[in-house]
């Protein structure tokens, strides 16, 4: 289904008020499959991510979608926070919609399977706000799934939820992928990222230290950084600047 | 979102359906007046008489004289109704007005403290203000441009006191109609000049009570005039020369005569006899 | 002080047709004008809380401002807008209820913006990036805000009408507290209070304040239920 890569990032620089956020960052992601985005807090992983969306527009670099113009790419975004209107699940889900001409039928139909993919088909006409965390995530996903993306960025998305709303969403984030949506995920779970992605980019003070194979970054990472980062150890560095 | 959408229609249908049950009749005319006729509850007493008679309501806005002649010279009422022949016979000398009529005139008392501190009873209005200037006792003046006011200014420059310098100290002016004038001089107990009607239908007291009264230059003219429709075309002429005709008829007059509080007369016709200018 | 209580109360229990009339235009003139000013408050509270232009906080500031209007000072541009001898005096609307209504919308409506641009902006802070991602355009976005925080604005209107109910000074001018035709709960406490009939006036300002005690209670029991189902 995706015709949309390789997403290039080169270059790019991200700098409000003069802090240098992203920093010359460089990366070739691939498609189809899920690409994970691993790095310490504050390291530009959600910048990065919310670049790719167009949320935030980069100062200096460019990005690319194969040779397709950013603005025809359709992407879709689910947060840390899964942020519900206080409305129905089904009007949330049709938000995600808005942004296209439908039928009201049309649109109907496409919230109902969004819902039923997800498991909240019975829930339709319930108050969104009144889910549990588990299942206000998974309407989010259904939100971002029904307009149909060419590319799904996810940021943290189970940071906030007990294993087993965490191993649904990742079903469905895998379920996802296999229908050929591109992935890029953002995750300080590592055993979620060796479970789900194909490749891992380690980002680090804006830049991308190292990208690899899932397996070989997470088992025999190359970079001092990404060692220390999958170690759970602070960087050297940090500790001579304090001392 | 349906929910608040359908509370707001039924919310402004409600209103609008409300609203015509409300409604005026068609024929009325907006009269401007002053307070003392308002709030003495004459025209509560007169209008029911006259809209039965000729269908035409009458909605009175209650000013001072000098406030409610300039409602007039915008043309925001059909008919003026106040009490400074002065100030009405300039207005209709300068065609804001078509012609002056006299109606009826009632009086105004000095009122003040019982135990009158400034000795001013009698029956004398300037020599009560010269003594209750020399004694400097406590005078609210309305500060208004209203026809008492004026009344008030012109005891004073007959006494040759001169007010002006002891603004603030004991002559106080308060800038608003009778009754606050009123309840003014019942919480300082000072002296105040008022228009009897409003006195006998005012409530608030205190320890006030009637001083100087039955003086000749104490009797107080009203005339009602016609709003000049050569200036203002949606003046209503019809209606509202019906209105000022009924005020000075046989029958309007002796309704202004029957209008009593507690047995006592407040406004005393007189069309008749003092002719039309 | 007690006396007067007392005998407000008793007047209260006769309570007539007049009083009831009265407080009836009171009701309406409040409830369109904040209706009024709901239709332009909202909607243009909404829009600044979304929108970045320059001098948004200089605007912001200025609408903040303008929830403190003096009443008679809007009276006052209302009654020369609408006098026979201004623009619009060929309308014919000074002392009517219409007229209140303007008086009372032009009052109203910078408070219902000021206090939407500043709820659908809290929202926003929530909400904001998400709606973005999700490609709304700017009416979307703000129509979709407005729906979440429904039940805060709830208290922002409910600010407006008792703002509205409770000011004499713009009604006063503009409709002229006429008997039977605009004299309301404001004017006519103001009347009787001049008349030195305090006993009345308090009995007019208890069913004043009844009114508004009992609308705000209707509102906030309705908002109470919906908050309760919607989360």
């Amino acid at each position: 289904m995706s015709t949309v890569l390789p997403i290039l990032l080169e270059e790019v620089v991200f700098r409000p008020g003069g802090r240098r956020v992203i920093d010359g960052l460089s990366a070739r992601i691939k498609t189809p499959g899920i690409t994970a985005l691993i790095g310490p807090n504050g390291a530009g992983k959600s910048v990065t991510l919310r670049i790719i969306d167009g949320l935030l527009v980069p100062d200096g670099g460019t990005i690319r979608f194969g040779d397709r113009p950013p603005s025809l790419v359709r992407r879709a975004f689910v947060f840390q926070r899964p942020a519900l209107v206080r409305a129905s699940v089904a009007a949330n889900v049709a938000l995600g919609l808005s942004s296209m001409r439908l039928s009201s039928s049309a649109r109907r139909e496409r919230v109902r399977n969004a819902l039923e993919r997800v498991g909240l088909a019975d829930r339709a006409d319930d108050p969104a706000r009144k889910l549990s965390g588990g299942e206000q995530q998974r309407l989010a996903l259904a939100r971002a799934w029904v307009s149909e993306p060419e590319l799904l960025l996810l940021d943290e998305p189970t940071a906030n939820l007990d294993p087993g709303a965490t191993e649904a969403i990742e079903r469905l984030v895998a379920a996802i992928a296999e229908a050929g949506v591109k992935v890029i995920l953002v995750s300080h779970n590592l055993g979620q990222v060796a479970r789900l992605s194909e490749d891992v980019l380690v980002v680090e003070r804006g830049r991308v230290v190292e990208h690899g194979p899932a397996r070989q970054v997470l088992q025999t990472p190359r970079s001092t950084e990404a060692r220390s980062y999958i170690k759970g150890e602070l960087p050297w560095t940090l500790f001579a600047a304090a001392s | 979102m349906d929910a608040l959408r359908r509370g707001f229609i039924s919310l402004l249908l409600a209103n609008l359906i409300a609203g015509p049950a409300v409604a005026q009749s068609q024929k009325f005319i907006t009269v401007a007046s002053t307070t003392s006729t308002e709030q003495s509850g004459l025209f509560k007493h007169l209008l029911p008489r006259f809209t039965e008679k000729t269908g035409i309501e009458v909605k009175v806005v209650a000013l001072g004289t000098g406030q409610a002649l300039d409602v007039g010279r915008r043309g925001d009422a059909d008919v003026v109704f106040v009490h400074d022949k002065a100030a009405e016979e300039k207005f209709v000398a300068e065609g804001f007005g078509v012609q002056r009529h006299e109606v009826m005139y009632n009086d105004f008392v000095i009122v003040g403290p019982k135990s009158d501190p400034a000795k001013a009873a009698g029956r004398d209005v300037v020599e009560a203000l010269r003594k209750i200037a020399a004694a400097k006792a406590p005078f609210v003046s309305r500060g208004d441009r209203s026809g008492t006011h004026a009344a008030e200014l012109r005891y004073w420059k007959e006494g040759s006191v001169d007010v002006s310098p002891v603004r603030g100290e004991w002559y106080k002016e308060i800038g608003q109609g009778m009754g606050p004038a009123l309840n003014t001089a019942a919480a300082q107990n000072a002296y105040v000049l008022t228009d009897r009607g409003t006195w006998l239908s005012f409530k608030n007291r205190g320890d006030l009570t009637v001083l100087v009264e039955g003086d000749q230059r104490l009797f107080n003219q009203y005339g009602v005039m016609l709003v000049n429709p050569a200036r203002h075309p949606h003046v209503k002429v019809v209606e509202g020369r019906a209105f000022i005709d009924w005020l000075v008829s046989p029958e309007g007059q002796k309704a202004i005569a029957d209008y009593k509080i507690e047995g006592e007369q407040l406004f005393f016709p007189n069309a008749a006899g003092a002719g039309r200018s | 002080m007690l006396q007067a209580f007392g005998d407000a109360i008793a007047l209260l229990q006769a309570l007539d047709r007049d009083v009831l009339a009265i407080a009836a235009l009171s009701v309406r003139v409040s409830l369109l004008a904040v209706t009024f000013a709901c239709l332009v408050g909202l909607p243009l509270g909404a829009l600044v809380a979304v929108t970045a232009f320059p001098g948004r906080q200089a605007a912001i500031a200025v609408l903040n401002a303008l929830m403190g209007l003096p009443a008679v000072v809007v009276g006052l541009v209302v009654y020369l807008l609408l006098s026979r001898s201004g623009p619009l005096g060929a309308w014919g609307l000074l002392f009517t209820p219409t007229a209140m209504v303007m008086a009372q919308t032009v009052l109203v409506t910078p408070l219902i913006a000021a206090l939407t641009r500043q709820i659908v902006e809290d929202a926003d802070r929530e909400l904001g990036e998400q709606l973005r991602s999700l490609r709304l355009g700017l009416w979307r976005r703000a129509t979709t805000l407005l729906y979440d925080a429904r039940f805060s604005l709830v208290v922002a209107i409910l600010a407006a009408f008792g703002r509205a109910i409770s000011e004499v000074g713009a009604v006063l001018v503009v409709g002229g507290n006429i008997a039977g035709h605009t004299r309301t709960m404001t004017t006519a406490i103001s009347l009787e209070t001049q008349k030195g009939d305090l006993p009345l006036a308090l009995a007019l300002g208890l069913v004043l304040i009844g009114i508004v005690i009992a609308i705000n209670a209707l509102a906030s029991g309705l908002r109470l239920y919906a908050m309760r189902a919607y989360g």
